[in-house]
């Protein structure tokens, strides 16, 4: 894969689902890419298809408008560079955190060697997990457990990062200290990270660029640049450039929101 | 991070006067206490039981007293009473096998495609809603008068249960794990077997706990009907011979059984799914 190539493209992207009561368009028109090792925010109002993106992405979905590829292949079916983190941890809770981690080795294929275990160990250290590899998923807190679910996104060593509202289910300070936590994990291995949120100040500190999505069907109504150098702190949002940004996007969400 | 110097300086203060142990009420002690209460309340109803039918000179058929169903149990000889308890166990037991290996697959069909459920679960229906001991007698003419026929009439009783809480089981599996199953492409069998089967074990459980106890149920109905052996074909031969006290005795078997069997499957989730119990059971 060349470097300039894109991670994930959305092309003129759109889904219509059959339900009960007719048809209902989910997103139109969507047009967006990701280079290599981006992180993108998607920001919208609930309902507006934000997850319905992720999901296109994964290839757990399929567009019926457009397409959507993967370093240049559309998307037909799941692939193994695709790591998913859910907004809730949704971990195995009969088996232990080490066996969560390498549960997609034993899911996929049938067994777990002791080198899967080893990069699991690993994995589990990177993300702040040592020591705690035999412990049930309800040992643990919620911030912890979602720590464990990134851990197990991160075991097939995934190209591209998929987080559906990861912390949204988290108290308001575990949900800033995974943002950072998840800022060092990404920089020392990074990956092109597609980012599903509702809250702007977490898309702002972690993203390169936030796309700011409309409400029912979602279209992309803003894609902008976060004029923030890295690394990143608790302060980064405080200067009055940074205010205006947030204000500015917040002012976007809200029409939606009303609209 | 002020938090747990609060604490310490708290406990420090506590320290200089220890908190005395509240005594415990004699009603606390008999709530917090397994067994004793229960076995109290067991033994004054007996008591009870054995004085008033003393008492009011209740003729042994209408109600004969315990000691009176204690001399029932000597009424035939203990090798009679392990041929009648195996007879009973044995069609309980294959046919509460019979329900659950059934049942699996049925219910892996209907959690798995909605076709088949809209086309299986009226039939269910229609056959859960069935007055079993209406058609035991047509089963035992049609099957014959060994095992099998009463092995059929149990697997009727108790299959039900077992069918609708291991669907709802495996239906209640978080749709992320198998949206994760999906992207990691696993195997269908595999989805079953390690994500949504070991999701479905409470569920699994508290219908194998139902279906246990309704499968003796079964296999009393069936030897009602028709049988030459078994607690439930003594208890019958017994009133029909007005012999009341040795008819208690057998159903004093009977419920022994029930609960030994029901404690082995309560034990066998204790001991092989601690994690399938709510936290404060295990």
């Amino acid at each position: 894969m060349s470097i300039d190539q894109d991670a994930i493209r959305f092309s003129d992207v759109g889904m219509t689902f059959l339900t009960d009561h007719g048809p209902l368009t989910a997103l139109s028109g969507v047009d967006v890419a990701l280079k290599r090792h981006e992180f993108v925010a998607v920001l919208g109002p609930s309902g507006c298809g934000k997850s319905t993106l992720l999901r296109l992405t994964s290839g757990l979905m399929k567009a019926t408008q457009g397409t959507v590829s993967v370093f240049g292949h559309p998307v037909s079916e799941p692939r193994d560079d695709i790591g998913i983190v859910f907004q809730q941890a949704t971990l195995l809770p009969w088996a232990n955190v080490l066996d969560n981690v390498t549960f997609p080795a034993k899911h996929k294929r049938g067994r777990v060697s002791a080198s899967d275990r080893d990069h699991a160990r690993q994995i589990l250290a990177t993300c702040g997990l040592a020591g705690f590899e035999s412990r049930l998923p309800s040992e643990l807190s919620g911030g912890m457990q979602q720590r464990v679910g990134i851990a197990r996104a991160l075991f097939l060593n995934p190209d591209i990062l998929l987080m559906d509202e990861p912390f949204s289910a988290l108290d308001a300070l575990t949900r800033d200290a995974m943002g950072f936590e998840l800022l060092r994990i990404w920089q020392a291995s990074p990956k092109t990270v597609l980012f599903i949120t509702h809250s702007i100040p977490e898309a702002v500190i972690l993203a390169d660029r936030v796309v700011v999505m409309s409400g029912r069907p979602g279209r992309v109504i803003a894609d902008m640049e976060v004029p923030l150098g890295r690394p990143r702190d608790e302060s980064s949002l405080r200067s009055p450039e940074m205010q205006d940004y947030m204000a500015h996007l917040r002012s976007l969400l809200i029409r939606e929101e009303v609209a | 991070m002020t938090a747990p110097a609060d604490v310490s300086t708290a406990t420090g203060k506590t320290t200089a006067a220890p908190v005395k142990a509240p005594r415990m009420t004699l009603s606390e002690w008999l709530i917090r206490t397994p067994v004793v209460l229960p076995l109290l309340t067991f033994v004054l109803i007996l008591a009870l039981w054995e004085g008033g039918t003393r008492l009011f000179n209740v003729p042994s058929y209408v109600l004969p007293a315990p000691s009176r169903i204690l001399e029932g149990f000597s009424a035939i000889p203990a090798s009679r009473w392990v041929e009648h308890v195996w007879s009973t166990l044995r069609v309980a037991l294959i046919g509460y096998i019979a329900s659950i290996v059934i049942s699996l697959p049925i219910a892996v069909g209907l959690a798995k495609s909605r076709l088949l459920s809209r086309a299986l679960y009226p039939l269910l229906v229609v056959i859960q809603s069935v007055p079993i001991v209406a058609v035991a007698p047509i089963i035992i003419v049609v099957l014959g008068t060994d095992d099998l026929p009463r092995i059929v009439i149990t697997f009727m009783i108790s299959f039900f249960p077992l069918v609708v809480s291991m669907t709802t089981g495996l239906m209640a599996t978080p749709p992320e794990l198998i949206e994760l199953s999906r992207s990691l492409r696993a195997p269908v069998w595999r989805e079953i077997s390690q994500i949504r089967l070991p999701y479905a074990t409470p569920y699994i459980f508290s219908g194998l706990k139902i279906s246990i106890t309704l499968s003796v149920v079964g296999a009393v109905v069936a030897e009602f009907v028709a049988a030459e052996a078994g607690i439930g074909y003594f208890i019958q031969f017994s009133t029909s011979m007005f012999k009341l006290p040795q008819a208690w005795a057998g159903l004093g078997i009977l419920l022994v059984m029930s609960l030994a069997l029901f404690q082995v499957v309560n034990l066998a989730q204790k001991i092989l799914f601690p994690w399938s119990l709510p936290k404060e059971r295990r």
